[in-house]
């Protein structure tokens, strides 16, 4: 059946773009775009940066992790921006969520 | 990190093409970028015979269409100069025995395709073949809620009940879809109800459109135009179920511009950020464009480059921007705003396709046309001219075209 739509972003989701929603590289602009039914979205360098963190293995936890090494930022913060990105993409339609017990 | 994403999308109400990106880099106005999503009118071949049909009133012969070669050629050459997206429409589109091939083709040069389908031809098979040659998004147009309107404005029997089963393929087979229903006289008092069939059919996004009247709708005005009590309850109803429906269904309206006071800016401007490819394989501003006579478009089947066109076609140049305007638009305030409204349906109204849109309030035509949309809304003429190869047929008592 169809990707669960309406998810709640947490800590513990494995989030990941649904195959009708498309991060791409656009060589004419130069920029990144995220493809989508009737759209093209913008997204800035985080959000890229996160986007190609969302593989459906990875949690929300673990790319916080990685994220606030990375940057050597607060992880509360950081765990903050994350969460209320993403949950604005899931609120558009286009990230859904690995199914449970995939493991 | 709220602003994280720039929606690309327009406005509601303007077609969908997401140029805001573009706009947001660089000036279109000035560079006429390539448009980010092109629409490809594979055919104009098409077993329904809506009344209001978007194809010219000349429509193409199946002979004249682009070849399969052709078409590749076209994605290809289209990806290469910075579309992302392209729209698979018609016509109708799986009428076309390689669409899967063409679907293919166009997800390996990087294009992200869309299918703009009456869904009648459809198969789960055909469908499933399409999914895996790498399709997005299925829209599917509906003409009404239930069989008796929807067959009949559709000119085709079994039609709505096809196009149910098709939508639920759409929706196993895990493909985004977009319900589409064109509102006219004769179907908006189900208006509420195809909003809670598009809930029912778990699709994505409603497209709720009023005719826009060139072309065959123009030869339907008097059986199409709905009356302006019948405007302000659809706006009603579509506000509410915008609201109720928030985070379930994205509704996209597009209002009837003969009872507006302000044109719409048709197309986002003419030549500034659409363009479609005709089955013959003509470059146009708008699907409606070839209504204008005295405007020469260039093919895909010339030596010119399709970007070539797009910069520098006469019939690309002649209306873009403001440069072109009369009075009443060169001095008015909005110019940049709606660009002087819609090219089309200045020429099928006055006859000159560089006057003001009469949807305007300030075009010495509005009164007009106002005055002859609420005539022909109150006259009940319910007879449908269907749209096909042989100029139209007129809806006969008792025996409609379905």
């Amino acid at each position: 059946m169809a990707s669960s739509r309406n998810i709640s972003v947490r800590e513990t989701s494995r989030p990941k773009l649904p195959r009708h929603t498309r991060l791409k590289f656009d060589e004419t602009r130069q920029v990144w775009v995220i493809l989508a039914p009737e759209r093209v979205l913008a997204p800035d360098e985080i959000a890229v940066e996160v986007l190609q963190l969302c593989d459906g293995a990875r949690s929300v936890a673990d790319m916080v992790d990685q994220l606030a090494a990375k940057y050597a930022a607060p992880r509360e913060a950081i765990s903050t921006d994350v969460i209320a990105m993403l949950q604005d993409l899931a609120d558009k339609g286009f990230l859904t969520e690995a199914r449970e017990n995939t493991a | 990190m709220s602003n994280a994403f720039a929606d690309g999308k327009a406005a509601s109400a303007a077609p969908p093409d997401g140029l805001a990106v573009l706009e947001q880099r660089r000036s279109t106005a000035e560079t006429f970028g390539i448009p980010l999503a092109v629409l490809a009118e594979l055919t104009h071949r098409c077993p329904l015979q809506c009344p209001y049909c978007s194809n010219p009133v000349a429509l193409d012969r199946g002979g004249s269409e682009l070849t399969t070669e052709e078409w590749k050629k076209v994605l290809g050459e289209l990806a290469e100069i910075g579309v992302l997206q392209i729209h698979f429409s018609g016509g109708e589109p799986t009428a076309r025995r390689d669409l899967v091939e063409l679907v293919r083709h166009a997800t390996d040069v990087g294009l992200y395709t869309n299918l703009i389908t009456s869904a009648v031809l459809l198969t789960r098979e055909k469908l499933s073949a399409l999914a895996d040659a790498g399709l997005c998004h299925v829209q599917i147009s509906f003409q009404g809620n239930e069989p008796v309107v929807a067959d009949r404005v559709a000119g085709l029997k079994n039609a709505h009940e096809r196009k149910i089963e098709a939508a639920k393929w759409t929706r196993e087979l895990d493909l985004p879809l977009t319900v589409n229903a064109v509102m006219h006289r004769q179907n908006l008092h189900q208006l509420a109800d195809i909003i809670q069939m598009a809930v029912g059919l778990d699709a994505d996004r409603l497209e709720i459109a009023n005719v826009q009247y060139y072309g065959w709708a123009l030869k339907n005005r008097a059986a199409l135009m709905p009356t302006q009590e019948q405007i302000e309850a659809a706006s009603r109803i579509v506000e509410d179920a915008a609201m109720r429906l928030k985070g379930t269904l994205a509704i996209d309206y597009v209002v009837p511009d003969y009872y507006a006071l302000r044109p719409k800016k048709c197309m986002g401007g003419w030549g500034r950020q659409f363009f479609n490819i005709s089955p013959a394989g003509k470059i146009l501003p708008c699907h409606a464009a070839e209504s204008i006579t005295g405007l020469e478009f260039d093919s895909v089947r010339s030596n010119r480059s399709i970007a070539w066109i797009w910069q520098n076609s006469e019939a690309f140049n002649r209306y873009r921007g403001t440069g072109w305007m009369k009075e009443p638009c060169r001095s008015c305030e909005y110019r940049e705003v709606d660009l002087g409204g819609c090219r089309c349906q200045a020429f099928a109204l006055t006859g000159d396709a560089g006057n003001t849109d009469p949807a305007c309030t300030l075009s010495p035509m509005h009164e007009q046309i106002f005055k002859d949309a609420e005539r022909e809304a109150a006259a009940g003429e319910n007879r449908f001219l269907y749209r096909n190869f042989a100029g139209g047929t007129l809806e006969t008592e008792g025996e409609h075209g379905a």
